[in-house]
């Protein structure tokens, strides 16, 4: 990384010099830089609708950079260690999807965790390509999923050789890590492509001490959520290219989905953060880990609580932990991780990041203070002495695993009958059936239901896990295809 | 020599501003948690801000300083422990140090900063600090208290600013933990806000819905300060088993003798009589509450 060069900040420094000549808006956006919208101005203030303005000869253009977006992402890819950067405006959504869509089509196979996120899934029901599943193995302490081990990818890739990419997703929400590295050198020693969805691993390229990123670890792709861990606006993304990527036909695949108004408020925060991260990431994120340990120490010492860190390495399924991250197992005070979750807000004015079956995750970031995490502390220390309960046992069931019969692009538009849910036994699903905890699917669209899955849902749901996806909301009835 | 057009003025509103003539800036320095700035003043003399919001002054500090120590002093028969939250300027210590039988006062304040310009441009209120009984906890408050269990009589919460760095010490947990860390007849006393502008007035609310779902005994109380929003200003007193008017011992508190500019066993009970529409909203959080 140039660090000379990482100074700069080409979109903005474009917007800055376009606010100051004042030009004379006559193409849209309709609101003329507010004057036509005072609630709007009202709302954002004059500063940000002044620079809510289209694509223009100063400003470049997303969809075919040349100037100032072209050098924004220059600095982008230079800043991460890639060989290309795009800039994206339709959240991480559209970056994991365009790193499927440029690998993968109609009939080719793709090898994924079972839990991978739906933005992927959804990209193969646009694509019709053919998902092959890995386990993700299940802290069934913790209620959770890990990481995919190697052992595993092997097997999917032998029985597969034919597979075209392998999707690995890292860090997991949850913070977890599989071995990147010797899952990268797998694919490319089977001639398949390694495409990584790091939404949450942004931090990962500029923080001390953190787990190995996706282009350290050589992957050909990976989509970045800059606004999670880097700080920019909501739904703005980045995403990464290794040096044998094939720029121009990423380029139009991008282009097949991506607005061509895209928002300057969106790409200028890109550009800041960037910035701000190549010049001050080591010092915030050490700052952000050493905070999250410390929260670790003072729950951990509350009693009662498990906010989990670097002791859970176990070599394969746990290959690194994100220590940024700051996940608090509520089993042992009797309360799921939603009821702390809904405690915390309802009660004590803290908005979690979210809260399931067994866990509850607080999001630690550079906008941080100390004395927020003793507000988090104190507030899990009264909500121990007034809400704890006996200890709760909870379900855990061994990994199913699903047999495609059609791709997700059948299933989505083939015809669709509502049946008892004891009637689809060796029918093929229209819906999936996710199981919390630990937050993967037992079923998904285009697989078959089987005996031993309607067991799998009814004993889930005697144990008070929670089943979301399908239209019946007890799951009495499944959407199956005709 | 024409007085020179400088001025310091806190916002108490959006919308309105209290503004105080300066003769000099003393002091300006930033710590890890606040601005904190001093002002010599001909109309209230020495004055201290944090954040832009003035916290004391020389000539209307002695009424809180007063109000918060005395009140709970008057009430409860035998006050051995203490803790001090905030505001470690030493002007609530100087009021503790009036009573013999108190043996430990804990002063907690997490900005040494504040203590060392508090020692150097009010000596008067700093002097509380140096008597024996003073412990002083540079720390965060909600920190110190989550390891207290059954330890102190009096809780004195002087924290001011409810949106600021000492926002912990006005939450719901923060008045578990002191529930926690009292005695079982102990009273915790805290700046309860100013009522009268809108923009206060959720704020003042939420504190009283908070401590009145901890506490079993749960009154407010008033003073006239006039750096304060409106001039007008509250105080809570929350308590596990004395009621500060059912409980309250005047002839007692009257015999120590102790020289006041603000409190009097007259005015305790007069200071719970509250305007109409305070009394109003507090019931309607308590109603809420039930």
């Amino acid at each position: 990384m140039d660090l000379n060069r990482q100074r700069r900040a080409p979109v903005y420094e474009a917007l800055e010099r376009f606010r100051k000549q004042r030009v004379v808006p006559f193409d849209v956006p309709g609101h003329k830089r507010g004057r036509g919208n005072a609630e709007l101005v009202s709302f954002l203030g004059d500063r940000c609708v002044g620079i809510d303005v289209n694509s223009m000869k100063p400003l470049d253009n997303l969809c075919h950079p040349v100037s100032v977006i072209k050098d924004a992402e220059e600095l982008m890819a230079d800043a991460f260690g890639a060989a290309h950067a795009f800039m994206m405006v339709n959240g991480t959504t559209s970056a994991v999807q365009a790193m499927v869509l440029s690998h993968v089509k109609m009939g080719e196979k793709i090898i994924m965790p079972r839990n991978v996120h739906k933005s992927a899934i959804n990209a193969l029901i646009l694509c019709g390509a053919v998902p092959v599943y890995i386990d993700p193995k299940v802290d069934t302490n913790l209620g959770i999923p890990l990481g995919m081990e190697i052992a595993d990818v092997e097997k999917a890739v032998k029985a597969n050789p034919d597979a075209k990419a392998i999707l690995i997703n890292n860090p997991s929400y949850y913070g977890i890590c599989s071995n990147l590295k010797a899952i990268v050198d797998l694919a490319h020693a089977n001639g398949m492509k390694a495409l990584v969805d790091e939404a949450h691993g942004t931090h990962l390229y500029f923080g001390p001490n953190l787990p190995l990123n996706a282009m350290a670890a050589g992957a050909d792709m990976a989509a970045i959520s800059m606004h999670k861990s880097g700080g920019s606006l909501t739904q703005s993304s980045i995403l990464l290219c290794g040096p044998d990527a094939n720029i121009g036909y990423i380029s139009r695949i991008v282009n097949l989905t991506q607005t061509t108004s895209a928002s300057y408020l969106l790409l200028g925060s890109l550009d800041i953060s960037r910035r701000n991260l190549a010049l001050n990431g080591a010092s915030s994120f050490e700052k952000v880990t050493k905070m999250a340990q410390y929260a670790r120490e003072e729950i951990n010492d509350i009693g009662g609580y498990y906010a989990y860190g670097n002791e859970l390495k176990n070599g394969g399924s746990i290959y690194d932990f994100d220590e940024t991250k700051l996940v608090v197992n509520t089993r042992r005070i009797g309360l799921t991780g939603i009821e702390v979750y809904d405690l915390l807000r309802d009660e004590y004015d803290i908005q979690m990041e979210f809260g399931d079956l067994s866990n509850v995750m607080a999001y630690i970031s550079i906008g941080d203070r100390l004395q927020d995490i003793e507000r988090l502390a104190g507030a899990l220390a009264d909500i121990r002495r007034l809400y704890a309960k006996p200890e709760q046992t909870f379900f855990s069931a061994e990994y199913i695993t699903p047999i495609v019969k059609a791709t997700p692009q059948e299933a989505f538009y083939a015809e669709k009958e509502s049946l008892p849910i004891d009637q689809t036994v060796g029918r093929i699903s229209a819906e999936s059936v996710m199981c919390y905890p630990p937050g993967i699917p037992i079923l998904s669209p285009g697989e078959v239901i089987t005996e031993e899955i309607l067991d799998y849902i009814k004993t889930a749901m005697e144990k008070g896990c929670s089943m979301q996806g399908p239209e019946s909301e007890d799951i009495s009835e499944l959407f199956v295809l005709k | 020599m024409a007085e020179m057009d400088y001025w310091f003025s806190d916002m108490h509103t959006s919308n309105v501003k209290i503004s105080i003539r300066i003769s000099k800036q003393l002091y300006s320095g930033t710590s890890e948690f606040q601005r904190i700035d001093v002002f010599d003043s001909p109309e209230f003399g020495k004055f201290l801000t944090s954040d832009g919001n003035i916290i004391f002054s020389e000539k209307d500090e002695f009424t809180y300083d007063e109000m918060i120590v005395h009140v709970p002093m008057a009430v409860h028969p035998k006050v051995q422990r203490v803790l001090v939250l905030g505001g470690g300027d030493g002007g609530v210590a100087r009021e503790l140090s009036h009573y013999d039988e108190i043996k430990v006062i804990d002063v907690v304040e997490p900005d040494s900063m504040f203590f060392d310009v508090c020692k150097q441009y009010f000596p008067d209120n700093a002097v509380g600090l140096e008597d024996d009984r003073v412990h002083i906890y540079y720390q965060d408050g909600l920190k110190y208290l989550r390891k207290c269990e059954d330890m102190y009589d009096l809780i004195i919460n002087d924290a001011t600013e409810p949106l600021g760095h000492e926002a912990g010490l006005f939450t719901k947990e923060f008045y578990g933990s002191c529930y926690k860390a009292l005695h079982d007849d102990g009273i915790m006393v805290y700046q309860h806000g100013s009522p009268f502008y809108d923009e206060d007035e959720e704020s003042c609310r939420a504190m009283h819905r908070k401590a009145y779902r901890v506490f079993p005994v749960n009154r407010v109380y008033q003073a006239h300060i006039p750096t304060c929003p409106a001039g007008y200003w509250l105080f809570g007193f929350a308590s596990k088993k004395y009621h500060p008017l059912k409980d309250f011992n005047p002839d007692r508190w009257d015999e120590r003798g102790i020289k006041t500019w603000y409190y009097t066993t007259h005015l305790h009970k007069g200071a719970f009589m509250l305007p109409k529409y305070v009394e109003d909203l507090l019931q309607e959080e308590e109603d809420m509450s039930r």
